[in-house]
């Protein structure tokens, strides 16, 4: 088992959500998160007041594959997330020791 | 107002006097007439009334929600409820104060600086007209018209010490600017025997239409008064990015519907008068966002949500000592150039001091309004407004386009006495507070932010 973080442009996340849907993804976790990369923050003004702006709203998505589907899930984020401009964003990939189905106790691929 | 609603009244009267005449003196007809007379004088009556009370609601408006979401927007989100109490507050509490002796001491007889108590507890203010004032609607229609003015005025300093007073102080001290620096000042531009009042027997006329010098002058030097006294926000400037825009974008726009009544009423009736200033209003907002966007985008690259409102609310202060006393094409100009003149105030030369008038009450309606009040001087003409008349009955000349050029000194002599009585009642006041409640929230309430620490309340909660 490996676990897939996206770290990706909001507004792809849509794109990133049916594609993954169509290779038979069903369970993920979406958060709105912040930060930067090589793409840096910009600048705002209000009225004269400049402020900079470090940290840029990206969209992170996590989820775990089972150890034989994880090449198809990686090409598919990577296809649906990818602009080809700097702030396309990044994926990290862990693995993974167990996974536990809280509700009846499932353990392992059996639990995703 | 008052000279036109005479005129139609009098064109009315002569057809009915021609009536008369032919008519032969018939008791039965005279009875026709004099009924005739009275109808059409209640016809006018009511038209008046009706648009005075909108009006009177339309300013109302401004305050409650117009300036609470403008300013409530403007702060950072753990100040919203109480940025927005504040203009509430005006509203309940000013109103208090008017009904008691605030009208009275404003629009009473009394002497050239402060009215007299005689509409104390607004005894003598109820239907019958005062004639002085508008002799077409009922003296409680004036009086309840005004009133919206006095609780917009302290509402708009709340702006220079967003984000760090106390209730207490804040209350406190707007109630007592609002007795020692608006009644006065009220009353000396528009009560009976006020000293710049220009139709009611002004030592120096001054034209303020709708409150350039009453309402912008003094609130906006107050403001920076205030400003400089309070000092700066904790963490100033870093970090004070405006909350929402989307709710200032809301405020700003009732401001401008709601400035119709504020200055389109201030003709006192539903006349041609009004018509004008209406235009005279509409357009300068609309040149004054052009000018404040443009000078933005030639600026910083970009033209703002925020400065085209702040250049709309710019237009609309400069327009106000004017709307009445001017035609369409000099109102462009003045709108224009108070969205440039106010852009420089807030984008420069607050910057380059660095005090912070938090949400640019000074900037706006300081300057704004000085450059609105001496404009008038300039652009005033009696081509709209011919309500002075002089011995032979002729319309005088105005401003300095009529060729009544020392009206530009009357108009810079109204400022002076505004920015005075704005400065040092403000400082008298502010010290006072300072030394019995007090003015500044503690450092850690202020970091807290002024809806939990002063209110027990927050303005969001997303999760509930």
């Amino acid at each position: 088992m490996k676990k897939l973080e996206g770290i990706i442009q909001p507004f792809k996340l849509q794109e990133v959500l049916d594609a993954l849907k169509a290779t038979g993804v069903d369970g993920l976790t979406v958060s709105e998160v912040k930060g930067h990369g090589r793409q840096k923050g910009h600048k705002e003004v209000y009225r004269g007041m400049e402020y900079n702006v470090d940290f840029l709203p990206k969209t992170k998505i996590e989820l775990v594959a089972a150890e034989g589907r994880v090449d198809e899930i990686l090409a598919t984020l990577l296809k649906a997330a990818r602009t080809g401009q700097i702030g396309d964003g990044k994926i990290f990939i862990y693995e993974v020791v167990d996974a536990i189905r809280i509700r009846n106790g499932d353990r392992g691929e059996a639990a995703l | 107002m008052i000279s036109e609603n005479r005129c139609r009244m009098l064109r009315l009267s002569s057809f009915c006097v021609l009536l008369a005449g032919v008519a032969q003196a018939d008791p039965a007809t005279d009875a026709k007439i004099a009924g005739l007379e009275t109808a059409v004088k209640a016809a006018q009556s009511a038209g008046d009334n009706a648009w005075m009370m909108t009006s009177a609601a339309l300013v109302l408006m401004m305050t409650g929600p117009g300036l609470a979401l403008f300013y409530g927007g403007l702060v950072r989100k753990k100040n919203i409820l109480g940025t927005m109490m504040q203009s509430f507050m005006m509203m309940a509490m000013i109103t208090v104060l008017w009904g008691l002796f605030g009208y009275s001491l404003a629009f009473g007889e009394g002497s050239a600086f402060l009215g007299d108590l005689r509409y104390m507890f607004l005894e003598g203010v109820g239907s019958a007209p005062n004639p002085d004032y508008a002799g077409t609607i009922p003296q409680q229609t004036f009086m309840v018209y005004q009133l919206m003015f006095a609780i917009i005025t302290p509402g708009l300093i709340t702006g220079a010490f967003a984000e760090r007073m106390k209730f207490s102080g804040m209350a406190l001290f707007l109630l007592l600017w609002t007795v020692f620096v608006y009644f006065p000042m009220a009353h000396m531009v528009w009560g009976k025997g006020g000293l710049l009042n220009a139709f009611l027997g002004g030592k120096f006329p001054c034209f303020d239409f709708a409150g350039g010098t009453v309402v912008h002058i003094t609130s906006g030097v107050s403001a920076l008064v205030c400003a400089l006294y309070l000092g700066k926000r904790v963490g100033f400037p870093e970090g004070m990015k405006p909350h929402s825009l989307t709710l200032s974008f809301i405020g700003a726009c009732l401001l401008w519907v709601g400035w119709f009544g504020f200055n389109a009423g201030s003709a006192l009736g539903a006349s041609g008068l009004a018509t004008s200033a209406f235009v005279a209003t509409h357009f300068a907002a609309a040149a004054a966002a052009l000018g404040w966007m443009g000078a933005e985008w030639i600026g910083n690259g970009k033209p703002s949500a925020l400065g085209g409102i702040s250049g709309a609310v710019a237009g609309l202060v400069a327009i106000t000592p004017a709307s009445g006393f001017v035609k369409p094409m000099p109102a462009l100009f003045i709108g224009f150039l108070a969205g440039l003149v106010c852009y420089f105030m807030v984008a420069v030369v607050k910057q380059k001091f660095g005090y912070d008038d938090s949400l640019d009450a000074f900037g706006v309606h300081g300057a704004g309004g000085t450059l609105g009040a001496i404009l008038t001087g300039v652009f005033a003409t009696n081509a709209v407004n011919d309500t002075l008349k002089d011995a032979a009955g002729k319309p005088v000349a105005l401003g300095l386009v009529d060729g009544n050029g020392a009206q530009v000194m009357n108009q810079i002599i109204g400022c002076g006495i505004a920015w005075g009585l704005a400065i040092v009642g403000t400082l008298v006041i502010l010290k006072v507070v300072d030394m019995t409640v007090g003015l500044r929230m503690t450092k850690e309430a202020e970091t807290q932010g002024m809806d939990l620490s002063l209110h027990g309340e927050e303005g969001y909660i997303l999760e509930s």
